[in-house]
């Protein structure tokens, strides 16, 4: 009777999110697997045929996928390192004793919250314009030119942009990690007379290696999904230099009509993401157990 | 000596942190000036205040409406999510059974897919339930609420299931044995003890909710239904950039962000740390 009771009250409690949840990611996932074995052109209408593994085979010679997944591990790797480099740094800059510090996190974490097809409006405005006038201004026209106008340089513009989104979300994560060294640590190595780069390189570092991994990985996650600033900063050009994957698969499939192309290109994108992601798992979890 | 070099450290700090928002006063100051003194200088301070571009921005971004849509959307979405989803990692985390165990590990397990990858179906699915059931999915805002929910409930569950291991049984018990329903024992008693991570929860989906542009773009198509970001995208791809006009524009998109910051700046912050951290 009691039993019976408890499993009444456990659907009860978990079967409406249950069911929007199936509706929502559960279903249109097996539903994506099953589109990507078939061309179609998205109208209702019109047959899909099936073609079996030729949508995936055919990726292999497609220039433009390749091209976009070449950019995409560019852009990748530069937001990386950019990324984290500012972030870690603001993150030691903001964990001193100054009295300005808790200002200075608010601001440095401000970009984040604003959404990144506004950001991306707001730098196409900067480069443009701001940039332009810079240039004629201080007289450095090499560095202060329209970014976006050139293929070679608009990746950098992305890059660009999107670290000043994401470094203050990683500072965050830093801060956290620096606050939890211990004091006596610090204070014994300063009593032993050891200078400050040598404090961060043999103190502070080795004891931040659970924040490098968390960082890394979410940059990398981040970096790999990036649609919103893609869109409104460079829409993808100039010719396609920018084009990452998530907004290529957009393309593929509503530009081109092409939804049984872009969704085994949309596949692809899955397991790349959930690759990258399980070995993150895999070394946060590795190493916990080594501290 | 040293106190000089303190006081000067502290400017540089905080010049710096000037520095890095110089982006956004930039967007402010040229909200208000006139293409002739745009182009002298973008740096400078406007020479007087106008509110013209601000009054056509409003107007051609339809502000007040995407506005409304926005906010309706975003809290509609969170209640939502803050009830379902805690209800459920509770049941979850206090069931010990497989069913529970496999029922969590397939939330945990889809917060690996990207959007990307269910948008297509998902649009598909959404207007086969629509013509089979009557129930309009697409183009509504419950229905856009109705996707909202599917999609950030995996980490809000994630989150609460997490605390909820956390805090002792006994309280839960105790409720129990003075005769307390499953369902009182969870609003009255457990559900306040959540309140640290519903607040992590609600700040995580403002900022995911708010500012999503790509599920409110595929699912709304009636101009009167467009979130902020939406109403933006097409107020830049409709006209002829006039970048004052697009400024204020902007402006105006990023004043509600701000005030948000202003008041729950702390717990943001801290959200944020948990959220990632977990």
């Amino acid at each position: 009777m009691k039993l019976r009771k408890n499993k009444g009250w456990f659907i009860l409690f978990t079967v409406p999110l249950l069911i929007i949840f199936t509706t929502v990611v559960l279903i249109p996932f097996v539903m994506g697997i099953y589109y990507s074995f078939f061309r179609w052109d998205g109208i209702g209408a019109n047959p899909m045929t099936f073609v079996g593994l030729e949508n995936y085979t055919r990726l292999f010679g497609d220039n433009r996928f390749l091209d976009s997944a070449w950019l995409t591990v560019k852009f990748t790797i530069l937001s990386l390192i950019s990324v984290n480099v500012i972030a870690l740094t603001f993150a030691l800059l903001v964990t001193t004793k100054l009295r300005t510090v808790n200002a200075a996190r608010a601001m440095f974490f401000m970009p984040n919250l604003i959404g990144g097809l506004i950001l991306g409006y707001i730098w196409q405005f900067i480069f443009s314009d701001a940039f332009r006038i810079m240039g004629e201004l201080t007289g450095f026209e090499t560095l202060f030119f329209n970014w976006l106008l050139s293929p070679d340089y608009a990746l950098y513009a992305l890059v660009f942009v999107f670290t000043w989104q994401m470094a203050g979300y990683m500072m965050i994560i830093y801060i956290t990690g620096i606050q939890g060294i211990p004091n006596d640590v610090i204070e014994a190595s300063t009593i032993d007379g050891a200078s400050y780069w040598d404090r961060l390189r043999k103190i502070i570092f080795p004891l931040l290696m659970p924040a490098f991994t968390i960082c890394l990985f979410l940059t990398l996650s981040f970096g790999f999904k990036i649609y919103d600033v893609n869109l409104s900063l460079t829409g993808g050009g100039p010719i396609n230099s920018t084009e990452l994957f998530a907004l290529h698969i957009y393309n593929e499939i509503f530009g081109y009509s092409r939804y049984g192309y872009g969704q085994a290109k949309a596949v692809v994108f899955f397991i790349i993401v959930a690759a990258v992601t399980l070995s993150q798992v895999y070394m946060t979890k590795r190493r916990e157990v080594e501290m | 000596m040293k106190k000089v070099s303190k006081f000067s450290r502290e400017i540089l700090l905080f010049l710096g942190a000037l520095l890095f928002l110089s982006p956004v006063y930039i967007m402010f100051v040229n909200s208000f000036k006139t293409r002739a003194e745009m182009y002298e200088n973008v740096l400078a301070l406007p020479q007087e205040l106008t509110f013209e571009y601000y009054a056509g921005a409003m107007h051609r971004m339809n502000f007040i409406t995407a506005f409304g849509n926005s906010l309706f959307i975003t809290i509609v979405s969170i209640i939502f999510i803050v009830t379902l989803s805690s209800m459920t990692a509770w049941m979850l985390a206090r069931t010990n059974n497989k069913l529970s165990k496999i029922i969590f590990m397939t939330f945990i397990a889809t917060m690996l897919i990207p959007f990307q990858t269910i948008m297509m179906p998902l649009l598909q699915l959404m207007d086969q339930i629509m013509r089979a059931t009557g129930i309009p999915m697409l183009n509504t805002r419950g229905g856009l609420i109705f996707m909202h929910i599917g999609f950030n409930s995996s980490m809000a569950v994630f989150l609460y299931h997490g605390f909820v291991k956390s805090i002792p049984k006994s309280l839960e018990e105790a409720a129990t044995i003075d005769g307390c329903t499953k369902f009182g024992t969870f609003w009255r008693v457990v559900f306040p003890m959540l309140k640290p991570i519903t607040v992590t929860v609600i700040i995580l989906n403002v900022i995911q909710i708010w500012n999503d542009f790509l599920l409110p773009s595929l699912v709304l198509t009636s101009t009167n239904l467009r979130t902020i970001p939406l109403s933006t995208f097409y107020f830049f791809g409709e006209f002829t950039i006039q970048w004052n006009m697009a400024m204020a524009g902007l402006t105006l998109t990023v004043i509600p962000v701000v005030i948000f910051y202003i008041f729950a700046q702390r717990h943001i912050i801290k959200g944020i740390g948990e959220g990632a951290v977990k």
